[in-house]
């Protein structure tokens, strides 16, 4: 997935080509207190129809990594270096004028909260046929407003001829989301970045959202960027996952490969904190302890080895001093991992899983 | 929407009534003697104790404070007759008294004295609110850069600088020193309405001009903190323009409180522009009102204004709350 920092640029993109491509990403914001450094070396790819799944804490890079790639941030404040390819076109350094042709139109961004991220004094129909008509001049206002009943429509909003005039605080959080949805593809982008689209709704209005955005993507084809804390929503939605942490990707794989085969302690402290319903009452639900390292000044070794349970198994205190590097896991075959443990599969399967999932240990 | 404008309305007439029961029963019960200066300027004779029992009896002055304002009241809907001293006029309805100074029906005098008032107010205003939103959105839009922070120190320093100060030194050096601004005042606005503009301009400049940096810092703080909001990113997301994210999307949220806090101050505006109309020498309520507190206090006068400012503040709150539902979708009266 790194090797495609040598492809020949193209404009168009041929079926196996990776419709994003990021490479060596590195975020930083000068503060009062210093560099922060939100996202360093980033690198990871999305073909069309695809979708990877970026998991992380709060602060971990994975909003920053992702406004990046729609040129978001204020270009005064934010250093960003490397390379985003979004079909074929590089987008950093990218002018204003281009970035914005580009936004909302080949790359379009999904909201988390929608009732913050809607403007609460304009009606919802209003705002889509803005988001049409920016990037369709010669379109008409009427042609633009049918546009918007139509996505209202496809995105499951009852009656939207008349939804199409209410405000969105007139809207339910779930049907919210959805105007948000309909919004962000309005004009068929090719890529679309979901930062944590169902992180405010109930349980069952995200399992429609989710299906709703699977369906929209098998129908058009898009490449999905589907950004959260939540793992669940990774197995329902992601084929591929990048855990990141500290900003920086410490695991990489197929979504069966995350979840079933994680080399990475950072990966299975996510794993132990997902509260599991249908398992063993007694299952203990195991928070990762401490918190994050400051992104002002990043520890020399792994950014995980404060918190790591795991770190006396490697020798000499390697991982205090010495930055892992991201390399092939034990099963190889793209699975990725920024971690010191060599035998990191065997403690897995006989240290975490346990905690994780005793039922399925012990059928191992 | 029709039983809350009801509602206010007839707390807003509530408001005013009190306002002006206030002035008057204060007035009553202060220290000075209304009949004293009428008895004084009575000539010729001079005021013993019982000339002045007379013009107090007269004038109703020995009647308790409540039958006093209930007879003011009734001019107000019917007309009276004002007795004062020897003299009787005879008071049309709406009846605001005669003024004891110029002896002149109140209600005419006001008449001629709103329009300068409203006319600065206005023109005034009109200035403040160009002036200061513009910087205040050219300053949040390049917040943190020299020209912003300029605009902040120097709008603190005009803020500070006492406004009576710059009215005097307005005058002294664009009127009188300079012939930048020779003719400076009120001109009736029926005879010469391009006269009434010239010498209504500076004025209103200086007003709006000193009143402009509050301005300008309140609307960038409300534009700075719109635009951090989750829907700007979320325009920008949609690559929409700079100018249109800004004026269009940030603009619109902002003004919301920009127009909250101008209804307010424009209300108070209307009730007068006192210093700005002292310095200038033009009659308007805000002088009128000054001169009516200045011994020999003048109660017609003095009750008069009070009742103009107290109507004109309370219906720019009234309006002030229908813009708000207007502006606010999600705050719709019902």
């Amino acid at each position: 997935m790194t090797t495609t920092a040598n492809a020949p640029a193209s404009s168009s993109t041929s079926g196996n080509e990776p419709y994003l491509v990021v490479d060596d990403l590195t975020v930083k914001f000068p503060t009062a207190d210093g560099l922060v450094h939100a996202v360093s070396n980033l690198s990871y790819s999305v073909e069309l129809g695809k979708t990877l799944g970026i998991v992380g804490e709060s602060g971990s890079g994975k909003s920053v990594s992702s406004m990046a790639v729609l040129g978001l941030h204020d270009t005064r404040s934010a250093r960003i270096t490397g390379s985003i390819k979004v079909g074929g076109q590089e987008v950093v350094g990218l002018s204003e004028g281009k970035m914005r042709e580009m936004r909302g139109n080949k790359a379009a961004m999904i909201f988390q909260d929608a009732l913050a991220a809607l403007h609460p004094f304009f009606r919802v129909g209003a705002q889509l046929a803005e988001a049409y008509l920016v990037h369709h001049p010669d379109a008409s206002k009427k042609q633009a407003r049918a546009r918007a009943v139509e996505m209202l429509d496809r995105v499951g909003i009852p009656e939207p001829h008349s939804r199409v005039d209410d405000y969105p605080h007139q809207f339910s959080g779930g049907m919210r989301q959805r105007v948000m949805i309909a919004m962000g593809l309005i004009n068929d982008p090719s890529l679309l970045i979901a930062d944590e689209p169902t992180t405010a709704l109930d349980v069952t209005v995200q399992a429609q959202i989710l299906d709703l955005l699977q369906d929209l993507q098998r129908e058009f084809n898009s490449a999905i960027v589907m950004i959260t804390h939540d793992l669940g929503v990774i197995a329902e939605m992601a084929d591929d996952v990048m855990v990141m942490y500290s900003g920086r990707a410490v695991e990489y794989g197929t979504v069966r490969t995350i979840m079933t085969k994680p080399e990475m302690p950072y990966t299975w402290g996510l794993l132990s904190s997902i509260p599991d319903v249908s398992s063993d009452v007694n299952t203990k639900m195991v928070p990762i302890p401490g918190t994050p390292p400051s992104l002002l000044t990043p520890p020399p070794g792994c950014a995980f080895e404060p918190r790591c349970t795991h770190r006396d198994k490697v020798a000499g205190g390697l991982c205090g001093t010495a930055l892992p590097e991201l390399r092939p896991a034990s099963d190889g075959h793209g699975h990725l991992k920024r971690c010191h443990l060599t035998d990191a599969d065997s403690i897995f399967q006989t240290e975490v899983l346990p905690d994780v999932a005793p039922a399925t240990s012990e059928e191992n | 929407m029709f039983g809350f404008v009801v509602r206010r309305l007839l707390s807003s007439l509530l408001v005013i009534l009190l306002a002006s029961f206030a002035v008057f029963a204060l007035f009553y019960l202060g220290p000075n003697n209304p009949a004293q200066p009428v008895c004084d300027s009575a000539g010729g004779s001079r005021c013993t104790p019982e000339r002045l029992e007379a013009i107090e009896k007269s004038m109703g002055l020995d009647k308790p404070v409540v039958v006093a304002y209930g007879t003011f009241m009734k001019g107000i809907v019917a007309g009276r007759e004002v007795t004062i001293g020897a003299a009787t006029y005879d008071c049309d309805a709406p009846c605001l008294g005669i003024a004891y100074g110029s002896r002149g029906e109140v209600t005419e005098e006001l008449k001629g004295r709103i329009v300068p008032t409203i006319l600065i107010a206005v023109g005034g205003s009109i200035v403040y609110l160009v002036i200061g939103v513009t910087v205040g959105i050219m300053a949040a839009a390049r917040r943190g850069s020299l020209g912003d922070r300029l605009l902040v120190s120097g709008s603190l320093i005009v803020s500070s600088i006492p406004y009576y100060l710059i009215c005097l030194l307005a005058w002294l050096y664009l009127t009188l020193k300079t012939d930048i601004f020779p003719e400076t005042g009120y001109f009736p606005i029926t005879e010469d309405p391009l006269k009434t503009f010239s010498g209504l301009l500076l004025p209103c400049l200086v007003l709006g001009i000193a009143s402009s940096p509050v301005y300008a810092r309140y609307t960038r703080g409300q534009m700075v903190e719109t635009l951090g909001d989750d829907y700007i990113r979320t325009a920008r997301a949609k690559g929409l323009g700079g100018r249109t994210v800004l004026l269009k999307h940030g603009l619109r949220a902002a003004m919301v409180p920009i127009v909250t806090i101008f209804g307010l101050d424009f209300g108070i505006l209307l009730a007068g522009t006192v210093f700005t109309e002292k310095i200038f020498g033009i009659d308007g309520i805000g002088r009128w009102g000054l001169d009516a507190i200045s011994a020999p206090q003048d109660l017609p006068v003095l009750t008069a204004t009070v009742l103009v400012g107290a109507i004109f503040i309370v219906i720019s709150n009234l309006i002030v709350d229908l813009v708000y539902g207007a502006l606010d979708p999600r705050v719709r009266l019902g």
